[in-house]
C-alpha cells in the first residue's frame, strides 16, 4: 500500500486489474485504492510478472502492507506465489486482532450497515462469518451511534479530517513565518496576451501556469525551500514537483503534484496542468499524482483574493501562494503609471529556512516574472 | 446548415458549464451579472468553457475579448453576433 500523502494511514483495496502470470512494468495501473482523497488509481513502481494477489476488495490495508507479490524479471512467478508472507512485511496493527474468518461479501455489508465484525466473530467462537450472520446482527443489535453513512457525505467527512489532521498536525510541528511581496506583473501579463493571441483556445496558457514556472525556477536558485523535514532533518528534493492546490466543487481541496515543473516549458507546463486539474476534477488520480509533491503553490487570486497566508502541507517546508492579478497605480521613473500587480507570499518553515531565505527566493521570482520570455 | 439562434447557443452555453459545475442552477442566474462569481468558476473551469463552446459552435472567444463575455447574456450575445457575421 503506497503512501497517497503524508496524512494518509491506510487505504481501502477496491479491485484489481491484473491477474498472476501478467508481466507488469514500472508505472502500469494495477489496482485501485479508495482513500479521502476518493479513488485513486494506484501505478506500480516496479516491473516484473505479478505471482500472487493478496489484498481482497473493501479491505483496509495500512501504508506499507502487502498488496501483492510481484516476481522479478527471471524469477518464477508460480514460486514467488507459493511465498508465504513474512510477518515483516504484512505490518499489522499492534495488538494484532484475532483473524476474523469472513466473506468479502460479509465484510463488505458489514462495513455498510456499521457491524462490528469482531465482535460477531468473537460471539460466534471464531467460526467464519457469513452475509447472514452479519444481516442478521444488524437487525437484532441496536446500531451503533453513527451507522456507516454511504456515499458522497462521508467521503466529504473523511476528506474533511484528513486535511484537518494535516493542518494540526503542520501548525503542531512547523514554525511558520510569513512573507509577501507586490510583484509587477504588467510585462509578463503582456507578452502572455501576445504569446495567446497567436494560438488556437485549445492551447491558450494561463496566467497561473507562466507563475508557476517562475516559482518552479526560484526553488532552483533556492532549493532549502523545496524538500521534506522527515526523522528531523530537512532533505532537499532536486526535482522540483510543485503540489497544486485544487479545490473540488463538493468541498474539500486535493494536492496533485505537478512534475518536474521547472523542466517544462510554458505550453507544456500548461498542458500538464490541464491535464491534472481534469483528471483531479473527474476523479481519475493516479497514486503518481499524490505521492511526492516537495513543494505547494496555491492560486486564490481567481476567487478575489489578494493575499494568501498559507499553512505548510508536510513534511513539506514551504507554502507558495499567488494573489489577484489587480491592475494599480504605481510610480515607475517619477510618472504615475498604472501596472498590473500580483501578491506573491511565502509561507516557510524555520526549522529549515530564516526570513532571509525566503526573501531571497520571492525576489528570484520577481526576476523572473520580470523577464517572461525567459520562462 | 442554419446558424443556430439565441436560445440554441443560450442551451450551448448552459450545457457547457454544467458538465463543469453540475450544480449550477441556472434558474437562480442573474444573466447581467458575472458568471464566474456567480457560479464560483475559477479561470481554468472558464477557459475549458469556452473550449467547450468552441467546439461546439466553431467561435474561438480571443482574450482581447474576455471582458465583453463574463455574463450569461454577454456571452450569448456575443457568440450570436460571431456566428451571424461568420
Amino acid at each position: 500500500m503506497p503512501s497517497l500523502g503524508a496524512d494518509m494511514e491506510a487505504g481501502t483495496f477496491i479491485q484489481w486489474n491484473i491477474a498472476p502470470g501478467q508481466a507488469v512494468k514500472r508505472g502500469d495501473v494495477v489496482c485501485v485504492v479508495e482513500t479521502e482523497k476518493g479513488a485513486v488509481d494506484v501505478e506500480i513502481w516496479a516491473s516484473g510478472t505479478v505471482a500472487r494477489l493478496v489484498a481482497e476488495p473493501r479491505q483496509r490495508i495500512p501504508v506499507g502492507g502487502v498488496l501483492a507479490l510481484l516476481a522479478a524479471e527471471g524469477e518464477d512467478w508460480r514460486a514467488v506465489a507459493a511465498t508465504p508472507i513474512a510477518p515483516a512485511e504484512a505490518p499489522r496493527p499492534a495488538p494484532a486482532p484475532a483473524p476474523v474468518r469472513s466473506s468479502p461479501a460479509a465484510r463488505k455489508r458489514a462495513e455498510e450497515l456499521g457491524v462490528d465484525i469482531a465482535a460477531l466473530a468473537a460471539k460466534k467462537g471464531g467460526a467464519p462469518i457469513t452475509l447472514a450472520d452479519v444481516e442478521g446482527a444488524a437487525q437484532t443489535a441496536p446500531r451503533a451511534a453513527a451507522p456507516a453513512v454511504a456515499g458522497e457525505g462521508a467521503a466529504r467527512t473523511g476528506m474533511r479530517q484528513a486535511i484537518a489532521a494535516a493542518m494540526a498536525r503542520s501548525k503542531r510541528e512547523i514554525p511558520h513565518y510569513y512573507l509577501g511581496c507586490e510583484v509587477e506583473v504588467e510585462r509578463a501579463a503582456t507578452w502572455l496576451e501576445q504569446f495567446n493571441a497567436g494560438r488556437p483556445i485549445g492551447e491558450r496558457v494561463l496566467f497561473a501556469a507562466l507563475a508557476f514556472k517562475a516559482i518552479a525556477l526560484a526553488l532552483r536558485e533556492v532549493p532549502d525551500l523545496n524538500g521534506v523535514f522527515v526523522d528531523g532533518a530537512f532533505r532537499p528534493s532536486a526535482a522540483i514537483h510543485l503540489g497544486v492546490v485544487t479545490s473540488l466543487r463538493e468541498g474539500g481541496v486535493i494536492v496533485p503534484a505537478l512534475h518536474d515543473a521547472d523542466k517544462l516549458g510554458v505550453p507544456d507546463l500548461m498542458a500538464a496542468l490541464r491535464d491534472l486539474l481534469t483528471r483531479v476534477r473527474a476523479g481519475q488520480l493516479r497514486s503518481s499524482d499524490l505521492a511526492d509533491a516537495t513543494t505547494t503553490v496555491t492560486n486564490l487570486g481567481d476567487l478575489g483574493v489578494e493575499t494568501v497566508y498559507g499553512v505548510i502541507y508536510p513534511p513539506q517546508v514551504a507554502l507558495i501562494g499567488l494573489g489577484r492579478v489587480v491592475a494599480r497605480p504605481i510610480a515607475r521613473e517619477q510618472q504615475i503609471v498604472a501596472a498590473r500587480m500580483l501578491t506573491v507570499t511565502l509561507s516557510g518553515d524555520h526549522r529549515v529556512t530564516d526570513g532571509m531565505t525566503g526573501a531571497r527566493f520571492l525576489s528570484k521570482v520577481r526576476e523572473r516574472l520580470a523577464r517572461p520570455e525567459g520562462l | 446548415m442554419t446558424a443556430p439562434d439565441r436560445a440554441a447557443i443560450r442551451q450551448a452555453v448552459i450545457d457547457a458549464v454544467l458538465t463543469i459545475a453540475p450544480e449550477a442552477d441556472f434558474a437562480t442566474v442573474v444573466p447581467t451579472k458575472s458568471l464566474r462569481e456567480q457560479l464560483d468558476l475559477d479561470s481554468f473551469d472558464y477557459l475549458n468553457v469556452l473550449i467547450a463552446l468552441a467546439r461546439q459552435l466553431h467561435v474561438e472567444v480571443p482574450e482581447a475579448d474576455y471582458g465583453k463575455v463574463e455574463t450569461l447574456d454577454g456571452l450569448v450575445g456575443y457568440i450570436a453576433q460571431r456566428v451571424a457575421t461568420a
